[in-house]
């Protein structure tokens, strides 16, 4: 028998905490598998958020370290500069990159910080029961927009890959998600890609993986998924935003 | 006894900070402390190292606390108002047990508050620089020989005890200009990082650098751990200096810039027959509190003087526990107090 | 014959692996409910199992692993 799918050594065997159905398992398996493919375990530094992946630290058999809300990719900056040669990676929900975090995901981006920003975007704060977030889309009911977001009231969302692409220092922007097996592949291979960019030091690295919150969306684990393809999709278009290899080949 | 170089006090912590072995610097320019981080822009390249200004305060103590996670000897500087931005980073530098050194150029405040030298930080300092239940060790340099010197204990005492350390320093001593040796101190010896999160390189378990423990009895543990420490820190690291102490009836208790100034009034003090003595905090935490205890059964009187509203006077006088009369003499807002003022009052005083 | 095996206790019935699967073979046991009280995914006909992996690619909480029968 040939082993064709196993949980990655990059995961440690710590059962996760998330909720029924909800996608941050599948990305952390990702990220796993692609630091698994290469090689890097033992020369990677995660840093954690806060959010629901707070507890990543965990979940990741390297070393990591838990930042301040928002902090990671400043957190990140201190280890890459105090160790060049090794892979650093933060991973951020939508609170931490687009909201208190902002300065932080722009500033390492111009910068160049070779580090990869694995970005969660699932419209919602989770961890503290379903607020709304700057992603969250227009018409959208969370706890402080209980009669749908009103761009009047709470402004609009942001789309930050295509923000991030317009900065000069950042080497690559994908958005994915991970809401059907062929998203989930392109999402690793993203992934993959992201931390090989890292490696081959072509400035800032970023996945956004539109992602689904099932407990605060109000939604089954299944028709969440589908949120993801009929609401989300549309105003978080997937794709490459920048990638400075395919560029220098025009 | 090394060659005595002429510097300014802001440089003169740049220069120490690196031949303390730091090869980081994150931070911001803000007034009184920029040239401190213009020197590092400037040097760092020439060492090996890095001067980094980051976007703001916030993400420079967020840098310096991942280059300490990642075991890395690492400095950020500001001043007042940009120290309140470092709060939230601080208490979590405390939280994970991480080393750093933070250097306070003090100016006047509240608020945008002035640019000239205040020591209205004190309290921020020694009782609040972050939430929950912490203490930074905090060394209160006078002259730009302890600028220098400070700052490489400042290092040291960081990787023994694991613990962030603020240089309380202030405008006139960061401006100020005084000859010094670079190589009067010894290091001291360091224990090996190995909780450091730097890669495990498959030949250990992971590192994890964290200060969340979601339940209570075990935050409780890492705080009392934590405290233990403190203890340790309490017993082994009070450092002060004592002028004319050995008779003194009436006690000034004086640190930074203002201790100078203090000793001037001492002098005048003593030529106008009133018995007065110096004790100069060079650590605010520790603070000498048995030291204040033992002058409280000699003198007669305490007078603390300090650039703000009095905020150490109420150490002084938890210290002195009631035995003596203790007041606070001080000037705020940048305004630098005169000899002759402090010795007003302590005639006012004494002739009571 | 291919081989899928679930980690029971970890399975938290949210069913994204019954969806994934092309031959519909995965299912909520409803007979079983494991540590946490969820019915766990299970196989139904292993012999129809094609080891595409896909609903081990869909589960986000790394229950399942996927043999390839090679012999």
């Amino acid at each position: 028998m040939k082993t064709v799918f196993d949980k990655p050594h990059a995961l440690t065997d710590i059962p996760f905490h998330y909720c029924p159905g909800c996608t941050h398992g599948i990305v952390h398996r990702l990220v796993a598998e692609a630091i698994d493919d290469l090689g890097i375990e033992g020369n990677t530094v995660g840093i954690a958020p806060v959010g629901c992946a707070v507890f990543a630290y965990n979940y990741f058999a390297c070393d990591v370290i838990e930042a301040a809300h928002g902090r990671a990719p400043a957190v990140a900056t201190g280890v890459k500069r105090a160790h060049p040669d090794k892979f650093v990676f933060t991973y951020q929900g939508d609170g931490d990159l687009a909201a208190i975090g902002t300065a932080e995901t722009v500033h390492s981006g111009a910068r160049g910080e070779n580090i990869t920003i694995i970005f969660i975007n699932n419209a919602i704060y989770g961890m503290t029961g379903g607020q709304m977030a700057p992603t969250t889309l227009i018409g959208q009911v969370t706890t402080t927009t209980p009669y749908g977001r009103d761009r009047n009231i709470q402004g609009n969302p942001i789309r930050i890959s295509e923000m991030m692409a317009t900065v000069e220092g950042v080497g690559f922007v994908q958005r994915v998600a991970v809401n059907n097996v062929k998203n989930v592949l392109e999402a690793k291979k993203a992934i993959k890609k992201a931390f090989e960019m890292q490696r081959d030091k072509r400035g800032l690295s970023l996945v956004e993986v539109i992602s689904t919150c099932p407990t605060n969306w109000g939604l089954s684990p299944k028709d969440a998924l589908k949120f993801v393809d009929e609401k989300m999709i549309p105003h978080y278009p997937l794709g490459v935003f920048k990638d400075v290899t395919k560029e220098e080949t025009k | 006894m090394g060659q005595k170089v002429l510097m300014k006090g802001n440089e003169a912590i740049a220069e120490a900070a690196m031949r303390a072995g730091c090869k980081l610097f994150f931070g911001y320019p803000i007034t009184p402390q920029t040239e401190l981080s213009e020197y590092m822009a400037k040097n760092m390249p020439k060492r090996g190292g890095l001067s980094l200004q980051a976007e703001s305060e916030v993400a420079a103590i967020n840098m310096v606390y991942g280059a300490s996670a990642s075991g890395a000897r690492v400095i950020t500087s500001s001043s007042s108002p940009g120290i309140s931005l470092k709060s939230e980073g601080v208490s979590y530098l405390v939280g994970a047990d991480l080393p750093a050194v933070i250097v306070n150029v003090q100016r006047g405040g509240p608020g945008l508050g002035g640019i000239q030298a205040a020591q209205s930080d004190y309290y921020q300092a020694t009782k609040a620089l972050g939430h929950g239940d912490m203490h930074l060790i905090v060394l209160a340099p006078a002259s730009v020989q302890e600028m220098a010197s400070l700052t490489g204990e400042a290092f040291d005492l960081a990787d023994i005890y694991r613990t962030p350390v603020m240089l309380l320093a202030d405008g006139a001593l960061g401006q100020m200009m005084e000859p010094i040796d670079l190589d009067e101190r010894k290091a001291r010896e360091i224990p090996e990082k190995t909780w450091a999160c730097s890669g495990h390189d498959n030949k250990r378990e992971h590192n994890i650098i964290n200060s969340l423990y979601i339940v209570p009895e075990v935050l409780e543990k890492t705080i009392l751990d934590r405290f233990e420490r403190y203890r340790q820190i309490e017993e082994t690291e009070v450092k002060y200096e004592e002028f004319m102490l050995d008779d003194a009836d009436f006690v000034i208790v004086a640190y930074g810039i203002t201790s100078r100034i203090a000793k001037t009034a001492v002098r005048a003090a003593r030529q106008a027959g009133i018995k007065a003595g110096l004790l100069r905090p060079i650590t605010l935490y520790p603070f000498p509190t048995k030291k204040l205890a033992q002058l409280a059964d000699t003198a007669k009187r305490f007078l603390s003087v300090e650039m703000n509203m009095g905020q150490m006077v109420n150490d002084v006088k938890l210290a002195v526990d009631c035995k003596k009369p203790v007041t606070h003499f001080g000037h705020t807002g940048g305004v630098i107090p005169t000899p002759d003022e402090i010795v007003s009052e302590i005639k006012k005083l004494a002739g009571n | 014959m291919n081989k899928v095996s679930f980690k029971i206790d970890l399975c938290q019935g949210c069913g994204l692996c019954v969806d994934a699967c092309p031959r519909k073979i995965v299912e909520l046991d409803k007979s079983v409910l494991n540590a946490k009280g969820f019915h766990p995914a299970h196989v139904t006909d292993m012999s129809k199992c094609i080891a595409c992996a896909m609903c081990a690619t869909m589960c986000p909480h790394i229950v399942i692993k996927v043999e390839k029968d090679v012999g």
